[in-house]
C-alpha cells in the first residue's frame, strides 16, 4: 500500500519536471500577454513614454471613427464572400474528384498544391496577373476576348474580391481534402441501403452525404471563417504601399491593428481593435459549436 | 470493352480543366522567372531563350539567400521545439496521473482561441523588454510551444497501451527514455502531420517576423520577399524569381512526401 503510494507519487514529480518549462512558457507567452493585451486596450501609450489610464475611452474612438467600421464591414465582406464560395466550390471538387479514378492522384495533387504555396508569394503573383494590359496577364486575355479592360486592384468596388480571390484559391486544396476525407468515412453500406431503396443520385447526395458531412462542413466552416476574418498577407501585398486602398477599400482589421500600432503608435488603439478581434473569433467559435452539438 | 459513361468523361474534364487553373499562377511564376524583362509581355509559357540569369542575380546581388537561410533555421529550429515540447506535454497529460493535470490540459487548450493578432502587441513589448527585438530569438520565441499540437499528441497517445510503458517501468528505464524511446516511436504518424504543419506554417508567417525585425539580414523569406518586391516594383521577372525561389522548398517537400502529407493534414485537419 505505503510502496505504491511513494510509485504514484514519483510518477507526479516526474510529470511536473516535464511540465515545468511548458507551463512557465505558456504563462509568459500566452496568458500574460493575453491579459497585457486587454490591459493596454485600457490605456493610451505610444509604446515609449509612460500609460495612461483612459477606461473606455479607445472603444468609444473606434465606434465614432468611420474608418473603423468601413475596417469592420471589410472584414466581414471577406467573410461573406469567402466562406460560402470556397466551401461551395471545394465540396463540389471533392464530390466529383472522389468518384474520379483515372488520374485521381495527380488532379489531387493540381488541387491541393496551392495550399502549401506563400501567401506572400503568390499575393504578388495574383498583383502581376490584375496589371492593366500590357502587363496582366487576366486583362490580355480579356483583350483578346473583346471584354472591356478591369480595374481590379485599382477599382474601389472589385479591389476587395481581387485581393479574396488568391485567399480562396490558397484554402482551397486543404478544404476539398478534408471533404475528401469526410466522404469516404460514410459507410458503405448507408449507400448499399439507399441503392436497394432505389435512391438517385441526388437523393442520396441529400439525405445522406450532405447530413454525415455535417461535422466536417461545421469544421470547415469554423476553419475557413476565422481564416478570412485573419485576413492580412494578401492585402499588406497586393495595395498600394500595403495601405489596403485604394480608399480603404480592401483595408481588414488586422492590417488596421498593424497600423495603428507599429506606424501610428498607438498602442491603446491597436490593442482595442484585437479586443474586438478576438470577440469575433470567439462569438463565432461559439455559435458554431452550438450548432454542432445540436 | 467496358464503355465509359459520356457523363464521366465531361466530369473528368471540367476537374482537368478545374486544375489547370489551380496550378496557372504557379506555372506562370515559374515560367516568368526564367524570361528576361521584356519577353514578360508575352503569354508564351516557354520564353524562346529560356535564362537563369534572374537566379544568378537573385542570390549573387540581393539578400535573397541570407532569408532564404534564416527562413530554412528558423522553420527547422521552431519545427523541432515544437515536435519535443507539444509531444512531452502531450504525453504528460495523457499518460500520468496527478492533481491539475485536467486544469492544466484546459488551459493549453484555451490558448487556441486566442488569435496571434491580439498577441503580436505584448511580444514586441516583451521582447522589447528582454533585448529580443531584430534577433533569431526574437523570431522563434513565440511558437516553440502551441495549443493545437499539444491537443493532437494528447490525443495519439490515448493509443499507446500502458502496459508497454509499465512493461519498461518494471525494466527499470528511467521515465524520459520511455519517453522518447517507447512512447514517441508508437506516435510517429502524428508527429510527421504536426511536423509538416508547423513547418509549413512557420515558413510562410509574416506578421510577427515583419513585426520583429528590422535589419535585412534578419529578414524570413515572406518578409524579404515583400520588401524586395515593393522595391521592384514593376520588374515582374525579378519578383516572379524571388516568389519562386520563396515556394520552392514547400513544393519540393509535397513532391517528394506527397502521401504523407496529405495523409497528415487529413490527419491534423479532423483532429483539431
Amino acid at each position: 500500500m505505503s510502496k505504491s503510494r511513494t510509485i504514484a507519487q514519483r510518477r507526479a514529480i516526474w510529470a511536473w519536471l516535464f511540465l515545468a518549462v511548458p507551463i512557465i512558457y505558456f504563462i509568459l507567452v500566452r496568458f500574460y500577454p493575453t491579459l497585457d493585451a486587454f490591459s493596454i486596450s485600457f490605456t493610451e501609450w505610444n509604446i515609449v513614454g509612460e500609460k495612461t489610464f483612459v477606461g473606455f475611452d479607445n472603444y468609444v474612438r473606434l465606434w465614432d471613427d468611420p474608418v473603423f467600421w468601413i475596417v469592420l464591414s471589410n472584414t466581414f465582406e471577406y467573410l461573406a464572400l469567402g466562406v460560402p464560395i470556397s466551401m461551395l466550390l471545394s465540396f463540389i471538387i471533392a464530390y466529383y474528384l472522389d468518384q474520379v479514378r483515372f488520374g485521381h492522384g495527380f488532379l489531387r495533387a493540381c488541387y491541393f498544391i496551392p495550399f502549401l504555396t506563400t501567401a506572400v508569394a503568390m499575393a504578388w503573383v495574383w498583383r502581376w496577373f490584375y496589371q492593366p494590359v500590357p502587363i496582366g496577364i487576366i486583362n490580355m486575355a480579356l483583350g483578346q476576348l473583346g471584354i472591356v479592360q478591369q480595374g481590379f486592384l485599382r477599382s474601389t468596388t472589385q479591389a476587395l474580391p481581387a485581393v479574396l480571390a488568391p485567399a480562396i484559391w490558397a484554402g482551397l486544396g486543404f478544404q476539398i481534402i478534408i471533404f475528401i476525407a469526410g466522404i469516404r468515412a460514410i459507410p458503405t453500406s448507408y449507400y448499399e441501403a439507399a441503392k436497394i431503396d432505389g435512391a438517385g443520385a441526388w437523393q442520396v447526395l441529400r439525405e445522406i452525404t450532405l447530413p454525415q458531412l455535417r461535422p466536417t462542413i461545421i469544421f470547415l466552416t469554423v476553419i475557413s471563417s476565422i481564416g478570412f476574418l485573419r485576413i492580412f498577407d494578401q492585402v499588406y501585398n497586393m495595395t498600394q504601399e500595403g495601405e489596403g486602398g485604394p480608399l480603404n477599400a480592401t483595408r481588414p482589421l488586422v492590417l488596421n491593428i498593424y497600423k495603428a500600432a507599429f506606424e501610428d503608435f498607438e498602442m491603446g488603439m491597436a490593442t482595442a481593435q484585437t479586443v474586438v478581434l478576438f470577440t469575433i473569433l470567439l462569438i463565432i467559435t461559439i455559435i458554431q459549436l452550438r450548432v454542432l452539438r445540436k | 470493352m467496358k464503355q465509359i459513361a459520356p457523363k464521366k468523361i465531361v466530369i473528368w474534364t471540367l476537374l482537368f480543366i478545374g486544375a489547370v487553373i489551380m496550378m496557372t499562377p504557379i506555372i506562370f511564376m515559374f515560367s516568368a522567372s526564367f524570361k528576361f524583362n521584356d519577353e514578360i509581355y508575352e503569354l508564351a509559357l516557354i520564353s524562346s531563350e529560356p535564362t537563369l540569369s534572374n537566379y544568378i542575380y537573385l542570390f549573387g546581388n540581393t539578400e535573397f539567400l541570407m532569408w532564404f537561410t534564416n527562413s530554412i533555421f528558423v522553420a527547422l529550429l521552431t519545427t523541432l521545439c515544437v515536435l519535443f515540447f507539444d509531444s512531452l506535454v502531450g504525453y504528460t497529460l495523457c499518460k500520468f496521473r496527478f492533481r491539475g493535470r485536467k486544469i492544466i490540459f484546459i488551459a493549453i487548450l484555451s490558448t487556441l482561441m486566442i488569435p496571434t493578432e491580439m498577441l503580436v502587441i505584448p511580444w514586441y513589448i516583451l521582447a522589447r523588454d528582454l533585448g529580443l527585438l531584430d534577433s533569431y530569438i526574437g523570431l522563434i520565441f513565440p511558437g516553440i510551444m502551441t495549443g493545437f499540437g499539444v491537443f493532437l499528441m494528447k490525443q495519439f497517445f490515448e493509443s499507446v497501451p500502458d502496459d508497454y510503458l509499465d512493461a519498461a517501468r518494471i525494466d527499470g528505464i528511467s521515465e524520459f527514455e520511455i519517453f522518447t524511446k517507447i512512447a514517441i516511436p508508437m506516435v510517429t504518424p502524428a508527429l510527421s502531420a504536426l511536423a509538416i504543419f508547423t513547418f509549413l506554417g512557420n515558413w510562410t508567417a509574416f506578421l510577427w517576423p515583419l513585426i520583429v525585425t528590422s535589419s535585412a539580414e534578419l529578414y524570413t523569406i515572406p518578409v524579404g520577399l515583400s520588401s524586395f518586391s515593393g522595391e521592384f516594383q514593376s520588374e515582374w521577372e525579378m519578383i516572379m524569381t524571388g516568389a519562386a525561389v520563396a515556394s520552392l522548398p514547400t513544393l519540393l517537400i509535397f513532391l517528394i512526401l506527397q502521401r504523407y502529407i496529405i495523409r497528415g493534414v487529413i490527419l491534423g485537419g479532423l483532429k483539431e
